[in-house]
């Protein structure tokens, strides 16, 4: 007997609750025994990418650990947020050294680890964009060569929007900042700079590379899930949308991501040693337009008249990403 | 028992002794024969489950350490110069979070223009990062001196430097009495750490601390140094008691009874300036030294019982605070607050520069002139380089780089420009 494999999404055709997915299809942030490794309470703004991506990461590797399991952050919004002395919102050992050495901590915990032969223990370590790619970048490039047994999470909301929105290594071609401001013959940040990280990562051979987004949570699970089964240095690279930076509506978080990902402009995607191995197609391509729209850090593109060259160029990074990953598939597109 | 070894190897199997479970290393002159040594040692399978990592850079080999320490390792680097001054964040990071990491410094002046060779510079620039410093005379002292850091560190959860002067301490080779594993077992608890990072018993380590409690934060790690200035005359007191040996402690007398005048100095050219004192006995002069072990926590009562009845110090110091002069002279004016005690500096030694016996002699001899000591004095200074130099800028603004135009100077670049 002959059946077709339904494929559920989260918005669009095909759309399905959680709750009605079978129990081992749903999130793991929906089940009972969840961790709450980041707890309610803390402080982060309404609509804040990077606590959802945290929150579902964290409990995905506590579960992958068998909750035995210490997280190391980078100085940035995630640990200001959260730790805030005397409170604290991690229910895990959880420690902060400075901005640009997360890596290289993490590294040392589970060399400590090693030493003492707690085998079982496993080590994160989390940081923003501008602790990542800029400041923390020695330390993460030396974390990897060494292959460390370290899962790195990095939470793009490409910018430093703990000081309150400069321009890093990660923001996008054109995205206004309080350093690149909208002014001038190109407003916004310069086109044709900027770093690749995830390619990068993959680049050092280590064993597990993957992009994810808060816009597809089981996929972020998914991958934190499956990098948590390798040994060795491994990396993953999530896309928070920030309302405050990105002059998004707080309610509308998930839905910029699901743009910049149906777009092409965040292509999602695995690699293991240093092959990119599976890519998520593009359900339901729409035009950049339909992303940067929705971000006051763009605004500059929309004016009157609209700066189409620029917002071509965007464009054209989006196709440039599709066609290098593949992301269009047109089995999928005809299906929908 | 007593063998011929280079300091770094002495230093390095003694650290491998003391079984530090992470060392994380990066090179640098004069450090590196160190770090070579005790990874030889830790590949060897001497130094037990020790892992040894080859990190990218000083920043890196600190931040591991901090990671391994907060994890409940005993963790151990080397650095110096630029080095300690490129982990500077880190450095104030480990004491902040009070974790018991041993780092020894092989004193080196810090560029530009770049050298490497002695001085104090590097180490000073981090005296107020909240780690405790020991200054090393000899290799001897070097060596106990690093199993007595385990022990304070660790007693005391906060960090330490053992600081030993480059080249002239860590490439010497001379008599060292090494201790065996079977000594540092006996003196050396396992470490038992505050706090921890275990899954069993999660903690957060490293909040922000705002305006309502970070005065208090920074008052305990000095009550913290306040304690270490008891427990460390009572560490050296044990280690004397174990193994007959009085390295340690806070500072050192060397015939300062019925002294007038009192030469006081940290590191190697104690041995110097001992000679010197000899010398100057012999004269007739009623001289003598004192040596400062633990430059922090700053012993300022001991040093004023030490110095108190003198008529003049002499300090000797391998490092300037540039538009003020010494550091180490300040700090001693301030421990003699209030008593009779002229307090003199003599800036000596800085890039490697050779501080003679005879410089000693003359220095002290000037200062009990009735010219006396200009302050600070600058010992050995070139003053007709200086001078040229002076002139040259003075009659053209743009006169070539300093550093370039005193070597040739004093014939050290082969062609003189025309």
């Amino acid at each position: 007997m002959s059946y077709q494999q339904v494929k559920f999404y989260q918005t669009g055709t095909f759309t399905i609750g959680n709750r009605l997915l079978d129990e081992h299809n749903q999130t793991i942030q929906s089940q009972r025994d969840r961790t709450n490794s980041l707890n309610s309470g803390h402080r982060a703004c309404q609509g804040c990418g990077e606590a959802l991506g945290a929150r579902y990461a964290v409990d995905a590797a506590m579960r992958a650990a068998n909750k035995n399991l210490v997280a190391v952050n980078a100085t940035g919004c995630l640990e200001v947020f959260s730790s805030p002395y005397p409170e604290s919102a991690w229910q895990i050992p959880w420690m902060h050294s400075l901005f640009g050495n997360a890596p290289a901590v993490a590294s040392g915990v589970a060399a400590a680890m090693r030493a003492k032969g707690k085998k079982e223990t496993r080590v994160i370590a989390q940081g923003g964009d501008g602790a990542t790619v800029d400041i923390g970048f020695g330390c993460l490039s030396g974390m990897f060569e060494r292959n460390d047994d370290v899962l790195y999470i990095c939470y793009d909301n490409e910018a430093y929007m703990n000081t309150g929105v400069q321009r890093s290594g990660s923001t996008p071609a054109r995205a206004w900042t309080n350093t690149t401001q909208a002014v001038g013959t190109e407003p916004g940040n310069p086109s044709g700079i900027g770093k690749n990280l995830p390619a990068i990562a993959m680049a050092h051979h280590i064993p597990y590379v993957a992009t994810a987004s808060v816009a597809d949570l089981h996929d972020l699970e998914a991958k934190v899930t499956k990098a948590m089964g390798f040994h060795g240095a491994r990396y993953i690279h999530v896309h928070v949308p920030c309302p405050l930076g990105w002059k998004s509506d707080p309610a509308l978080t998930i839905k910029v991501a699901r743009m910049a990902v149906e777009s092409g402009l965040y292509p999602l995607y695995e690699a293991e040693h240093g092959s990119v191995i599976d890519r998520t197609p593009i359900r339901r391509k729409v035009p950049v337009e339909r992303y940067l729209e929705l971000q006051g850090r763009f605004k500059h593109l929309f004016s009157d008249p609209p700066d189409v060259a620029g917002i071509a160029a965007i464009q054209a990074i989006a196709d440039a990403n599709i066609r290098r990953y593949g992301l269009v598939d047109q089995e999928v597109q005809g299906g929908t | 028992m007593k063998q011929q070894i280079e300091g770094s190897q002495a230093v390095a199997k003694t650290v491998a002794l003391c079984h530090p479970e992470v060392a994380a290393c990066y090179p640098i002159s004069p450090q590196t024969h160190i770090v070579e040594t005790l990874s030889r040692l830790v590949k060897a399978g001497e130094v037990g489950s020790c892992q040894f990592l080859n990190v990218e850079s000083e920043f890196g080999a600190l931040s591991v350490l901090i990671g391994a320490s907060a994890a409940g390792a005993r963790t151990y680097t080397a650095t110096t110069s630029q080095g300690l001054l490129f982990m500077a964040e880190a450095v104030y990071n480990a004491a902040g979070l009070g974790l018991p990491i041993v780092m020894t410094i092989a004193n080196r002046a810090v560029g530009a223009p770049i050298n490497i060779w002695n001085d104090h510079s590097d180490s000073m620039a981090m005296r107020d990062a909240g780690w405790m410093q020991l200054f090393a005379e000899d290799n001897q002292g070097a060596v106990d001196l690093h199993v007595q850091a385990f022990r304070l560190a660790e007693e005391l959860s906060c960090p330490v430097m053992v600081c030993m002067d480059g080249y002239i301490l860590t490439h010497a080779v001379e008599a060292v009495d090494l201790l065996t594993q079977e000594n540092v077992d006996a003196f050396l608890p396992p470490y038992d750490p505050v706090q921890l990072l275990d899954p069993s018993d999660p903690v957060s380590i490293g909040s922000m601390v705002g305006p309502d409690a970070f005065m208090e934060v920074r008052y305990l790690a000095h009550h913290k140094h306040l304690q270490a200035l008891e427990a460390i005359p009572r560490i050296q007191k044990e280690f004397h008691q174990q193994f007959g040996r009085a390295s340690g402690g806070l500072l050192e007398s060397y015939k300062t009874e019925g002294a007038e005048t009192i030469v006081v100095a940290l590191g190697s050219v104690n041995g110097t300036i001992k000679d010197a004192v000899d010398d100057l006995r012999a004269e007739g002069l009623a001289v003598g030294a004192v040596k400062i072990v633990s430059y922090r926590p700053f012993p300022k009562y001991q040093l004023r019982q030490a110095l108190g009845h003198a008529k003049r110090v002499i300090v000797v110091e391998k490092d300037l605070s540039v538009g003020k002069g010494g550091i180490l002279s300040s700090e001693v004016k301030m421990a003699m607050r209030h008593l009779p005690v002229m307090v003199e500096t003599v800036i000596a030694g800085l890039g490697g520069r050779a501080i003679p016996k005879a410089s000693i002699v003359r220095v002290v001899h000037e200062a009990l002139s009735e010219e006396g000591l200009e302050e600070p004095h600058f010992l050995d200074l070139n003053w007709d380089v200086i001078n040229a130099e002076l002139v040259r800028q003075q009659a053209k603004r743009r006169s070539g780089p300093t550093a370039e135009n005193i070597l040739r100077e004093v014939g050290t670049l082969g062609v003189k420009a025309g």
